[in-house]
C-alpha cells in the first residue's frame, strides 16, 4: 500500500488502513512514527481500560463480555490484546482473540493481537503508540489486555486510565492479597471463575487487604465476583466500570493521569534520545581503572549539557 | 524493531480436528513468526476480517472435512473483494492432488498434505515473504 493512499484511507476510517498503520508503529517504522507525530492533535479523548492478571484467569473471556456490553454503548471500541514473544525464537502464539468471538457480532469493534517483543512489563513497547493511533482513528473506548502477569509487571498502570485486576478463587490467601505490586494497581478487582469453590473467601481476602490502605478511595475499591463462563454478574462489572469512569472524570483524576502519562512518555523518549546521542562517546574513554560514576561524568560533560554537582543528589 | 512475519492459522467449517492446526501454529511460532490462532468453526467472512484487523502476511487454513473446494475459493473471493489478495492463502489437510492443482490455479498458494514436515511449511512461508514482502 502506498503511504499517501494509506493516510487517506486512514482518514476515511478504513479498518485496513488502521491495521496497516499499527503494523508500521509496532515495527517502529519511520512512516508510522511520523504519522503519529503529525496527527497527535487529532486524538479523540478515549477512555483506556486495562485488564491484567495472572495467566489463565479468564482475562480474554472477560474482555469478550466487555466487548458485548460496550459495543452497544460506545461508537467505536478498540481492543489491544498482548501475548508474550518467545525469548528464544522471537515468535509468538497470539491466542487471545480466540476467546473474543463476540467481536464478530459488531462492526464497531476492532481487535488487534500484539506480541510483547521482549518487553517485560506486561505490554509491548509499542502499546502506547498503538493506543494513540486508535485515538487518532477515533476510538471512544480502548481495552488493553496484558500478557498473563505475575506480581510485578505493571506497565498497564501507566498506559491506561483504569485497571481491572482479574484473579480467581485459588489466587491465594490474605497475605498474598496484601503483597505489593499487582494488588496495588487495581482500580477494580474481579474474582472470575466464581462458579468454582472459594470465590467468597477470595473476595474477603482482597477486601481485608484493601482495608489496610491509607485513603478511603483505596479502601473502597470495588471487588466483584464474575463468571465469564456462565455470564454471571457481567452487567454489574460493566456498570462499575462506567461509574469509575464517571468518578475519575468528575474528580479530575482522569485529566491528571493523562498528563502524567504524557510527561512519562516525554521522559522515556528523552532517555532514549540521550542514550543514543552519547553512544559515540562511550568507547572514546580510555579504559583506565576509573569508577563507572567517574566515567559517566566524563561522558556527560562531552554532551555540552551543563554539569553540576546537584545532579548527583537523589531525586 | 525487526519486522515479523504474521500468520493467521484458522480452522474453517464444522470439523473439530484441530490437532494439525495447533502443530502448525507451534511450528511457525518456533520459526520466529507471530501466529494468530483463532481456533475452530471460523467462517470465510470471519477469517478475512481477522486477517485484515491483524494485518497478516499469510493465512493458513487447516481443512480435514472435504470442504476445501468451497472454502478456499470463498476466502479468495472475499480477499479480492476487500482488495487484500496480496495476502498469501495457503493451508493443508486431506486434499486430493488434483484438487490442489485446481486450487493453485485459482490463486491459492502451495497446499500441504499428511506427512509434510512442519519445517517445510515454515520454509515455504519464509521464502514467499522474502520474495513478496521485502
Amino acid at each position: 500500500m502506498k503511504y499517501e493512499k494509506l493516510i487517506s484511507d486512514f482518514k476515511d476510517k478504513k479498518i485496513s488502513a488502521l491495521a496497516r498503520m499499527i503494523t508500521l508503529v509496532d515495527n517502529e517504522e519511520k512512516d508510522g512514527i511520523e504519522f503519529l507525530r503529525e496527527n497527535y492533535d487529532k486524538r479523540k479523548e478515549s477512555f483506556r481500560l486495562g485488564i491484567t492478571g495472572p495467566p489463565g484467569v479468564g482475562k480474554s473471556s472477560l474482555v469478550n463480555h466487555l466487548i458485548n456490553g460496550f459495543a452497544k454503548k460506545y461508537k467505536q471500541v478498540g481492543v489491544i490484546a498482548i501475548d508474550p514473544s518467545s525469548p528464544f525464537t522471537g515468535g509468538a502464539l497470539l491466542g487471545d482473540r480466540l476467546r473474543m468471538q463476540k467481536a464478530f457480532e459488531y462492526e464497531n469493534v476492532f481487535v488487534r493481537s500484539v506480541a510483547s517483543r521482549g518487553s517485560l512489563g506486561g505490554l509491548s513497547t509499542s502499546t502506547e503508540n498503538i493506543s494513540q493511533l486508535m485515538e487518532i482513528f477515533g476510538m471512544d473506548l480502548i481495552i488493553i489486555e496484558t500478557v498473563g502477569v505475575g506480581q510485578a509487571e505493571l506497565d498497564i498502570m501507566e498506559t491506561t486510565d483504569a485497571v481491572i485486576v482479574v484473579l480467581v478463587p485459588e489466587s491465594g490467601d490474605s497475605i498474598q492479597a496484601m503483597k505489593a505490586g499487582l494488588m496495588e494497581i487495581g482500580d477494580i478487582f474481579v474474582v472470575n471463575k466464581s462458579d468454582r469453590e472459594g470465590a467468597d473467601r477470595a473476595i474477603e481476602f482482597i477486601k481485608s487487604s484493601l482495608s489496610f490502605k491509607k485513603t478511603l478511595k483505596d479502601k473502597e475499591r470495588p471487588v466483584i465476583k464474575t463468571s465469564a463462563l456462565k455470564d454471571t454478574n457481567i452487567d454489574n462489572l460493566i456498570s462499575v466500570i462506567e461509574k469509575e469512569k464517571k468518578l475519575m472524570t468528575e474528580s479530575g483524576d482522569l485529566k491528571i493521569k493523562k498528563e502524567y502519562r504524557n510527561e512519562k512518555e516525554v521522559k522515556d523518549i528523552l532517555r532514549d534520545l540521550f542514550i543514543k546521542s552519547i553512544d559515540k562517546y562511550l568507547n572514546n574513554i580510555e579504559n583506565t581503572n576509573i569508577s563507572p560514576y567517574e566515567k559517566a561524568e566524563e561522558i556527560f560533560k562531552k554532551t555540552g549539557i551543563n554539569f553540576t554537582e546537584d545532579l548527583w543528589k537523589k531525586r | 524493531m525487526e519486522k515479523k512475519i504474521r500468520v493467521l492459522v484458522a480452522k474453517p467449517g464444522l470439523d473439530g480436528h484441530d490437532r494439525g492446526a495447533k502443530v502448525i501454529a507451534a511450528a511457525l511460532t518456533d520459526a520466529g513468526m507471530e501466529v494468530i490462532y483463532t481456533g475452530l468453526h471460523q467462517t470465510p467472512e470471519k477469517i478475512v476480517r481477522t486477517a485484515i484487523e491483524e494485518d497478516v502476511d499469510v493465512i493458513g487454513l487447516s481443512i480435514l472435512s472435504g470442504a476445501h473446494m468451497s472454502i478456499f475459493p470463498e476466502v479468495l473471493d472475499i480477499l479480492k473483494r476487500e482488495e487484500k489478495d496480496d495476502i498469501l492463502l495457503t493451508g493443508g489437510g486431506i486434499i486430493p492432488a488434483e484438487d490442489m492443482d485446481k486450487l493453485q490455479k485459482m490463486g491459492v498458494g502451495k497446499l500441504f498434505g499428511p506427512g509434510t514436515q512442519s519445517k517445510e511449511i515454515a520454509e515455504y512461508i519464509t521464502k514467499w515473504h522474502n520474495k513478496n514482502r521485502k
